[in-house]
């Protein structure tokens, strides 16, 4: 389910320096990237391409892999209807990537998230505090190492105090 | 006992502009930010100068949840995420999957999903409108049309047998096919939904103090839009007709005739408006569904995800192992990912999937409306009155379940 418009946006991301590289998943163009390369792709979908509104930011966490995290971005173009996720690997002992905040006021906003659950570094985000975990919480919880069990109680857990009353 | 515990939430200011301003916190839990959402505004009188939105957190950890069950576990999950429209978040959830196991579901199915789809789009719209209806002291115009959304609960509750989480999906297909009398009930209900539709807008449309509450309020221009990810009702209330339903038709829309509803301002009474017109649209499509409902089988013959029917399970021992493999190791996704997005009626419901194959996810990342939204509506509330947070605020729909993660 490829579109003339997504075969063109393919054919001008054809792997080079930077681009590792791509193909067509379900109607999707993938592509795979350098860190270095995420800012400057991305500007280019923006400015060349119409893509205008950024979806999506998560990570992969492959726990047994020398570059452990995969960022993924989603994008989307109102006006050609298609869509194109760039892919980014890095490694757990530096997880950063470029951020996309100058673009996309919505990506400096879902960073936040990604930070919190994978613990990924938006290099020239200012603005990471935590959004869905509080101030203070060790560990990112979607980790594949972080324990499903595990509690972080912000308010410590007291015994009922008085008389309970049946 | 407070003085211990800190702040679990950092503001993004906390100095304040001016000298005569004051920062108040709204929310969480307060009546006008349903949920889990605080709002820290800075005021001049009654004067919103900059709002910080926070999210909140419901502790329900849906996608760490996710990693440990099985593709089928995750149905009850993913129903909760957005518990007005409950149905439309199965499908997506249920469509991701089938095409990264590469099924094509039947065409009954196709058509049921589609009209369920639309269903749940006009309980979503109703009980948004309803509630926004009710914080302007429309009380009437409330009950009105919460009525005729328990007419509909009430009818999806004799189809799926729940309420609001209804679990009615399933990974090639569905849990079971519509019961006797249901679409002749359901085109009741859609007369019904006419007749107190039409007092809504007698009463309301053309009502000085509800304009005035909401026109050029919460105003947000494409752009912006744009800039801060809105999708749905949001963005196209700016003008944009953007609706994947059009865009990129899934299940049955392509061979519906339909029209996308937009706006002109981006403002509060334009949301109102593209809602009640998309819901107008809805019923125009379900009764097209009704009449093009082709007949058939719900569930796709494929073994991988379907369970075998309970008598051969009961007399035939590969239908045994079939059904034991499928409750303990859950259906076998090959490996791979995808992106799969539904128009829902807050926007976009996207989920990202990865498989390694076999029976539990990878990974299940779900882009919702909800959690979008919060990012930039501070953008809809700064520059307006205090008293305007709650309409705005209301015209946004904000779910608690889906901001979760």
């Amino acid at each position: 389910m490829t579109t003339p418009f997504l075969d063109l946006v393919e054919q001008q991301f054809a792997p080079s320096s930077g681009i590792e590289s791509h193909g067509v998943q379900h109607g999707v163009l993938v592509l795979q990237l350098d860190p270095a390369a995420l800012l400057p792709v991305a500007e280019r979908l923006k400015s060349q391409f119409a893509f205008d509104l950024f979806l999506d930011v998560t990570a992969i966490d492959w726990p047994d892999d020398a570059l452990r995290f995969e960022v993924v971005h989603h994008f989307y173009s109102t006006t050609h209807k298609v869509r194109v996720r760039l892919k980014t690997r890095v490694s757990a002992s530096d997880p950063t990537v470029d951020t996309l905040k100058s673009l996309f006021g919505s990506a400096g906003y879902m960073e936040r998230e990604c930070h919190d659950m994978y613990g990924i570094v938006f290099r020239g985000n200012d603005d990471l505090r935590p959004i869905l975990l509080y101030e203070g919480f060790s560990g990112h919880p979607l980790r594949k190492d972080y324990p499903k069990q595990l509690e972080q109680p912000l308010v410590p857990y007291r015994p009922p105090q008085g008389t309970l009353v049946r | 006992m407070s003085a211990s515990i800190p702040n679990p939430v950092r503001s993004a200011f906390t100095t304040h502009e001016r000298d005569d301003t004051v920062i108040v916190n709204i929310g969480p839990s307060h009546p006008a930010t349903h949920g889990t959402v605080q709002i820290i505004a800075e005021l001049d009188g009654e004067k919103v100068l900059r709002t910080d939105v926070h999210c909140g957190y419901l502790h329900r950890g849906f996608e760490k949840e996710c990693e440990d069950h099985t593709w089928h576990n995750l149905i009850p999950y993913v129903d909760r995420l957005n518990y007005c429209s409950a149905l439309i978040n199965d499908f997506a959830y249920c469509d991701a999957v089938e095409q990264m196991m590469g099924i094509e579901i039947t065409p009954r199915t196709k058509y049921l999903r589609t009209l369920l789809s639309e269903y749940s789009r006009i309980t979503d719209h109703l009980t948004c409108v309803a509630a926004s209806l009710m914080e302007l002291g429309a009380m009437t115009a409330f009950l009105y049309l919460v009525t005729v959304r328990d007419f509909m609960y009430e009818h999806l509750a004799a189809l799926t047998g729940a309420r609001v989480t209804y679990s009615y999906g399933r990974i090639g297909g569905l849990a079971n096919d519509v019961p006797d009398g249901w679409f002749t009930r359901l085109r009741e209900i859609l007369a019904e939904y006419e007749t107190y539709i039409a007092r809504v807008h007698g009463l309301v449309d053309r009502n000085r103090i509800f304009i005035d509450r909401l026109r050029n309020v919460g105003t947000i221009s494409t752009a912006d839009a744009l800039h801060w990810g809105f999708t749905g009702v949001i963005l196209r209330s700016t003008g944009v007709p953007r609706d994947l339903r059009k865009d990129t038709p899934y299940l049955a829309y392509a061979e519906l005739d339909f029209d996308v509803p937009v706006g002109i301002n981006g403002d509060n009474y334009d949301r109102y408006y593209v809602r009640m017109r998309e819901m107008d649209e809805s019923v125009y499509m379900i009764r097209q569904l009704m009449d093009m409902m082709p007949d058939g089988p719900i569930n796709v013959d494929d073994r991988r995800c379907v369970f075998p029917e309970k008598a051969l399970v009961y007399n035939e021992i590969e239908s045994l192992i079939n059904h034991f493999k499928l409750v303990m190791e859950g259906p076998s996704v090959p490996p791979g990912e995808i992106y799969l997005a539904h128009e829902a009626p807050n926007g976009e419901l996207g989920f990202f999937l990865v498989s390694t194959g076999g029976g539990t996810p990878h990974k299940v990342h779900v882009r919702s409306p909800s959690f979008v939204h919060m990012g930039g509506v501070h953008r809809m509330l700064d520059g307006y009155q205090l008293a305007d947070i709650v309409t705005t605020f209301g015209s946004v729909n904000m779910i608690g379940g889906e901001c979760d993660r």
